[in-house]
Parts: C-alpha cells; structure tokens; sequence
C-alpha cells in the first residue's frame, strides 16, 4: 500500500479510529479470557453473601442499603481497574500505541469505556442478586441505574488514571486501591447520598436526589478533563 | 533533507547511571548503520530513543529533522521498531494483532485486509494466522513481530537483534522485509557484527558505560 493510499483522515477522527481499535481489542480479549468480569461478579455476589448473614438482615433500607451496595461495587470494580493495564505493560501495548501515530487521550477513552463497559456488566447481573437478598420489590431499579451509571463513569475515570499510573510499580495491586480510594471519597459520598433515598423504606423517595446526581455529573466531569489533559504526560518514561 | 539521524552529544542516564555518554552520529536516508557492543553499553537505550518512546537526558536528536522529544508527533508512524518484545497481544490471534496495528496507523479495509496476507504470506505464516500468540513458538511469534514492524511501511526500521529466536528459514525470510532495500533506513543492533557487516554503510561502536567511539564507514 502506498502512503497516500493510507487513511488520510483528519486528527479527530483518527483518534476515533483509535478509540474503537483499542475498545474492540480490550473487549474481544476479555470475552476471551474471562480474567476481570467473573472475578468481579464473584466478588460482589460473595460480598452480599457476607453481609446478608454478617448483619442477620434479610432486608436493609435507606443508609445502610446504600452503603452495603456502593461498597461492594466500589471494592469489585478494583478487581477490574488493577488489571486494566496489564497486557499493555507486559505485552508491550504501551510501546505499541506510544509507537502509532495518535493522540494518545484515544488511549484514556478507550480503557474508561472498557471500564464502564465491565462495571455495567457486573451490575446487571449482581444489582438484581442485592435486590433479591435484601429489598422488598424492584421499584427502585431503574433510578438506581441512572445512579450508578453515572458513579460507574466517574470510576472510571479515576480509576484509569492511577491503573495507569500504579502498573508500572511492582506493587500496583496495593498501590491502585491506596490512591484510588481517597481520591472517590467524594463519588461514594454523592453515590451514596443519591441510592439512599431510592432505597427508603416504603419504596423510592427523590429527596435532594438532583443534588447527588449533579454532584456526580461534575465528579465526572472534572475526572473525564483531569485524564484527558494529563494522560499523555503519564505514558511518557 | 538526506540527513535520516543526526545525534550530537546524546546522553541517557538511569539515575546515578550513565546509559549513553555523549553519542555523536549522523545517518543519511536510505543507510544501514550496524550498533556493536557488550551487555549494557546503551544498544537497546539508543534504540528507545530513537523511536521516540525514551527522553534522552542531554544531547540533541533529529529524526527525520524532528528534534526529539518535542516533534516526535512528526515522525511517529514513520519508525518500525523491532525489539527484545514482539508487541504482540498473546490473548489475540496474528491475524487480529495485526490488524489492530494496521488500524492504528492509518491502514483500513480491503487495503489493510491485503497487506497483512501478503506479509503473512512472506513470512510463512498464514497457516497459524488465527492462532492465538499464546500457542505459537518463539520462532513464529518473531516472525509475527517482522510483520508487526514493517506492517506500514516505516521509512525508518529500528532493529534490535531482529535475527532473534528465527531458525535459517524464518532468517531468509525476514530478511526480505526488513533487510537494506533502496529508501529504506535501517539501525540494526546486534552481538553478531560479522554475519551483518556487508549490509552496513555505517558501524557504531558502544562501550560499557554508553560511550561510543566515533562511527565509521563499513568496509564492505
């Protein structure tokens, strides 16, 4: 092939290009191996296990009900951000693309997509199994799911950022969740403070539920720009 | 311009530890320069440098007439690099690897579709195409790698031991896409000076510690 037979598409579609390579290798490689969902689904189920007999509770509400769900969602989605970068950094992935000829941010927006892509997966199928254990009806689900779309893009986010930048270390498995979790205190608190209402006793309430969901659109938000304006300083050596 | 790489008092260092020392080269467009020297002396560091994927710590580098780092955007996508890995997914097939390279540069459709076959074809390998990289040899997967790096038709090949873990065959074959052909500018590093020294126009030797003697003609 001559050169100016080469796609000669402008930058941002070339970036796109991009994006869709990387989201489709990531997707395809998952699919099949199976290294992160099922860990992360077990991890969640197993988790509501334990607490659906540590709390002697077979139904929660309000705060508590939040709380136990973000959480598990939150430690199960580490699962998934410590792998993110794996096969870049020991298959030479970071080499590769640093070697190509794109705006490396395609890289960021790829992995946060496959991220939210993997959090969604999880929460179909062990939303309904929290449901199951510990609520009275199904009411709540579908609010719920505006909830933790929007949490799980904020996640992602963040948690791409310091994959990125914890899988060069040796100890990234303990370095992701001490520098990831301080830094979505503020996501768990918005996401928390939003699910409590939905999962009020007697089904769900919208008390300063447009509060909590602005609060994570602007955590999104402010992590979507902090990534794509800094990702391509932390690919450097 | 002819001038492929100019380099004036290149440094690296790894902390306290200096990799390259003050390297001073200049490779015109279409030469071949052959990179010698023992374990450690800054072959593999030079090479990184080059291809834009190491900052050097001192010195002046041009690619091209890109001053790296800060062009390295201009000439990224014009480098072919081939080194100790095969930047290879061995979750993916050959085929697939290939194709999410060719995709990110630039390369789509039936046009990318036929110039992967046709270097699978060259490198012999279109049987095992859609195995996986886990399952292939050593052998196969540098074969892959040959592919990977000439795969857009880089102007500029970065071959660190390109003869690594090939049989004669899988040698003879690779020499066709990544041996000296006329545009085509090569850096080869290697600890087999003798077999190579032919196809060379320029000879640069390191020593332990990353200094390098001044480069010389090749005596064909």
């Amino acid at each position: 092939m001559k050169p100016e037979e080469r796609s000669a598409a402008p930058p941002l579609v070339q970036s796109a290009v991009a994006f869709r390579a990387i989201l489709g290798k990531d997707l395809r490689a998952e699919l099949r191996t199976l290294q992160s969902l099922p860990a992360m689904a077990l991890f969640a189920v197993t988790t509501f296990v334990i607490f659906r007999f540590g709390l002697d509770r077979t139904q929660l509400s309000g705060s508590l009900a939040a709380g136990v769900l973000w959480a598990t969602l939150l430690f199960a989605a580490i699962l998934g951000i410590n792998r993110l970068f794996v096969a870049e950094r020991e298959e030479g992935g970071f080499d590769a693309i640093r070697l190509a000829p794109i705006d490396r941010s395609a890289l960021f927006a790829a992995k946060a997509t496959a991220l939210v892509v993997y959090l969604v997966a999880v929460e179909l199928v062990v939303v309904p199994v929290f449901a199951l254990f510990f609520l009275d009806s199904g009411a709540a689900l579908p609010p719920l799911a505006l909830v933790l779309l929007l949490a799980d893009l904020g996640l992602a986010a963040t948690g791409t950022l310091i994959s990125s930048m914890a899988v060069n270390s040796r100890a990234r498995d303990l370095l992701a969740p001490l520098v990831l979790l301080p830094l979505v205190v503020p996501l768990s608190i918005a996401a928390t403070g939003a699910l409590e209402p939905l999962l009020a006793v007697g089904g769900p309430g919208y008390h300063r539920f447009g509060s909590w969901l602005a609060v994570l659109g602007l955590y999104d938000l402010i992590f979507l720009l902090v990534g794509y304006a800094t990702f391509d300083f932390l690919l450097e050596d | 311009m002819n001038t492929a790489i100019e380099l004036r008092g290149l440094c690296r260092d790894y902390g306290e530890r200096p990799a390259l020392a003050g390297v001073d080269l200049s490779l015109g467009r279409g030469e071949s320069l052959l990179v010698v020297g023992p374990n450690g002396a800054g072959k593999t560091t030079l090479l990184r440098i080059l291809a834009t994927l190491l900052r050097p710590s001192a010195g002046e580098v041009r690619v091209f007439g890109a001053a790296l780092p800060g062009e390295a955007w201009k000439v990224r996508g014009r480098i072919g690099l081939l080194g100790h890995e095969p930047l290879l997914y061995r979750d993916l097939s050959g085929r697939e690897n290939l194709r999410f390279h060719a995709r990110l540069h630039g390369l789509r459709g039936d046009g990318a579709e036929a110039r992967i076959a046709e270097l699978l074809a060259a490198v012999d390998m279109e049987r095992r195409a859609d195995d996986r990289v886990a399952e292939l040899s050593a052998g196969m997967r540098q074969r892959l790698a040959v592919c990977r790096c000439v795969l857009h038709e880089p102007e500029l090949l970065l071959l660190d031991e390109p003869d690594s873990n090939l049989d004669a065959e899988g040698r003879a074959l690779a020499r066709e896409l990544v041996g000296p052909a006329e545009g085509r500018t090569r850096v080869v590093v290697t600890h087999d000076p003798e077999r190579l020294l032919s196809e060379a126009d320029e000879v640069l030797r390191l020593s332990t510690g990353g200094s390098a003697e001044p480069s010389e003609a090749a005596s064909r």
